[in-house]
């Protein structure tokens, strides 16, 4: 089933990580095997945010080993960044095997990730100015909790509740997933993808990395090749829904934007509130009804259609 | 049957019942058999465990912090105790609210509710002032649903008797597997309307999305704006006098008649080819698909 929540402040900064929290929590009935948030927060220019994990979290109980390993891994990532010239102005530890660092690069950020990722174990989650991406196992109240988002600023978020059926229970196939290589970008899905094997082949011969087996991660890098190619994000929404094949309804975020595109069936769902200060959507109304208790106007998006709004 | 009221109903065995009512016992059981009743008795009738309850008398109750059975549940305690107009406030888009309510009820919801909103119902009249989410109205039977803004999609699938008014606009597949009653909507309804319709009757003052009327087998749908395509087996048809009176009062009644009459609402039909498909000759069969 899965449930699939955005929001975006108009102009100015509000908790977003408090608030999608909330509508993630209130969806909890729809997926409760992970859940993801991207959040956009305040930028410095030069600086990225880079948020990954060197193992997953059943790895932890695999053995005395893992400490070691991970400790290893943590330190080849550091020499790598070194070595592209990277330095570190903070280290921060959610869990053991995920990290959150503040980096300073001024070189190629895609060729840096390529290099960070070819450390066994390492993935990146998200290397963005402004996005951050956390994902792990649990409901939205346990991540939240554990990677401190009950507080974030920001201007806007997407969030997922994951019940798994094209893939594995693990945070590999966990939304969002980061539309690498281009950074600041990041899509959560609700839906299934029927030509899912033909495109990623069709994006793996373009020389586009696949970290998982879901589905939902070719929508991310379907997204990061065309915003790559030129083409604008409501242009690549709109492609997106003849080209990709299946049910779907997904959401997109850049530093600036969110949008959200529906497929020809409408057979996923995804409820709309917006107004001249915000906008909130998700897959049930419930979900805005945790932020905005009080009586609004909301709409079902139909068929095909696709929307961008600016923060 | 005549001369007698609800009480006195209530007091006669089921078979002494069903032979006042000048029905067979088992249509006691099975309201979906509605369209043999004549709406005379259709309003004497009544499950033979249903409360009897008076609608002069009130109660409201807060969902602030409750669940949706919960809910539920309180609105049949309220029952059994005669109450019969039940007013629900701080719903907040929950899920499942008032489904199954079997007898005369009003129930009013101040605000939005979630999905499968007053499924299964047979006989209350129902007044949400928010949205509803998805399947609102599901496999009602009778009485009469008003939403004053918008509802999601599969609006009214499988309904079968009663009045389903939304005075907003409806997401897609709105009416599928319709076997009759009426759905109205103010404002416009998405793709695959009325899929695989069998009876009934469907009006929209608004738009139609692609495929409208895909597959239907019968059953009649208005739309008073534009239809983006009509579904296989769907063919337009010109109103009659009977459509134009029954949609003016229809419309009326719930003041969602346009200024403009009903005349340029357009009427969709079963084409019935794929009724007899079995019995087409090959070539026949490629000419329809």
């Amino acid at each position: 089933m899965c449930g699939i929540a955005g929001l975006i402040h108009r102009g100015k900064s509000s908790n977003v990580g408090g608030e999608m929290t909330s509508m993630l929590q209130a969806l909890k009935h729809r997926g409760p095997d992970s859940t993801g948030f991207a959040v956009y927060g305040e930028s410095t220019p030069g600086d990225y945010v880079m948020r990954f994990k060197v193992a997953e979290a059943e790895d932890m109980a695999s053995g005395y080993e893992i400490s070691g390993l991970i400790a290893d891994r943590i330190a080849q990532v550091e020499g790598r960044l070194a070595e592209h010239g990277a330095s570190i102005k903070s280290r921060e530890t959610a869990t053991p095997y995920a990290m959150r660092y503040v980096i300073s690069h001024s070189g190629d950020t895609e060729a840096l990730a390529r290099y960070i990722e070819d450390v066994d174990g390492a993935e990146i989650l998200s290397l963005g100015n402004s996005l951050e991406l956390i994902k792990d196992l649990g409901d939205a109240t346990v991540v939240s909790d554990q990677y401190k988002l009950g507080d974030f600023a920001g201007t806007h978020s997407i969030g997922h509740t994951r019940m798994a059926t094209e893939s594995d229970v693990d945070i590999r196939s966990a939304h969002p997933y980061w539309a690498f290589p281009y950074n600041d970008v990041s899509v959560v899905h609700n839906g299934q993808i029927t030509n899912y094997w033909l495109k990623r082949r069709e994006m793996e011969r373009k020389g586009h990395r696949f970290m998982s087996n879901c589905d939902s991660e070719l929508l991310a890098v379907y997204t990061a090749d065309n915003l790559a190619n030129g083409v604008s994000l409501e242009d690549s929404l709109r492609t997106s829904i003849e080209e990709i094949d299946g049910v779907f309804t997904y959401l997109v975020a850049t530093s600036d934007a969110l949008g959200m595109a529906k497929d020809t069936m409408a057979a996923k769902p995804l409820v709309l509130y917006e107004s001249d200060d915000m906008i909130a959507m998700a897959s049930e109304e419930v979900a805005i009804r945790a932020i905005l208790p009080q009586e609004i106007d909301t709409y079902d998006p139909y068929d095909e259609e696709v929307r961008v709004w600016q923060a | 049957m005549a001369g007698m009221n609800e009480t006195e109903l209530r007091a006669l065995s089921q078979e002494e019942r069903a032979e006042a009512l000048g029905m067979m016992s088992e249509q006691l059981t099975g309201r979906s058999m509605q369209a043999f009743f004549e709406p005379a008795e259709d309003e004497n009738f009544l499950y033979p465990w249903a409360p009897v309850v008076d609608t002069a008398k009130r109660a409201e109750i807060d969902a602030d912090g409750l669940s949706a059975t919960e809910v539920n549940l309180k609105i049949r305690e309220l029952m059994q105790d005669g109450v019969g107009t039940v007013r629900i406030t701080n719903p907040r888009g929950m899920h499942s609210l008032g489904v199954g309510i079997l007898s005369k009820l009003n129930l009013e919801f101040e605000g939005s509710l979630g999905y499968f909103a007053v499924g299964l119902i047979d006989g209350p009249n129902v007044r949400i002032t928010g949205r509803v989410g998805w399947s609102c109205g599901e496999n009602m039977m009778a009485g009469t649903v008003v939403i004053e803004k918008n509802a999601g999609s599969t609006f009214g699938a499988a309904i079968r008797g009663g009045d389903l008014v939304c005075r907003g606009s409806v997401g897609s597949r709105t009416g599928i597997d319709q076997k009759g009653g009426t759905i109205i909507v103010g404002g416009d309804t998405g793709a695959l309307t009325g899929f695989m319709m069998q009876r009934g009757r469907m009006v929209f003052c608004g738009n139609a999305g692609k495929n409208l009327g895909d597959s239907m087998y019968d059953g009649t749908i208005f739309v008073g704006g534009t239809i983006q395509s009509l579904g296989v087996d769907a063919v337009e048809e010109p109103l009659t006098d009977l459509d134009k009176a029954w949609l003016t009062r229809k419309l009326g009644q719930y003041d969602l008649l346009p200024g403009e009459g009903v005349e340029h609402f357009k009427k969709i039909v079963a084409g019935r080819q794929l009724w007899n498909y079995d019995n087409l000759e090959p070539s026949e069969k490629k000419l329809i698909l």
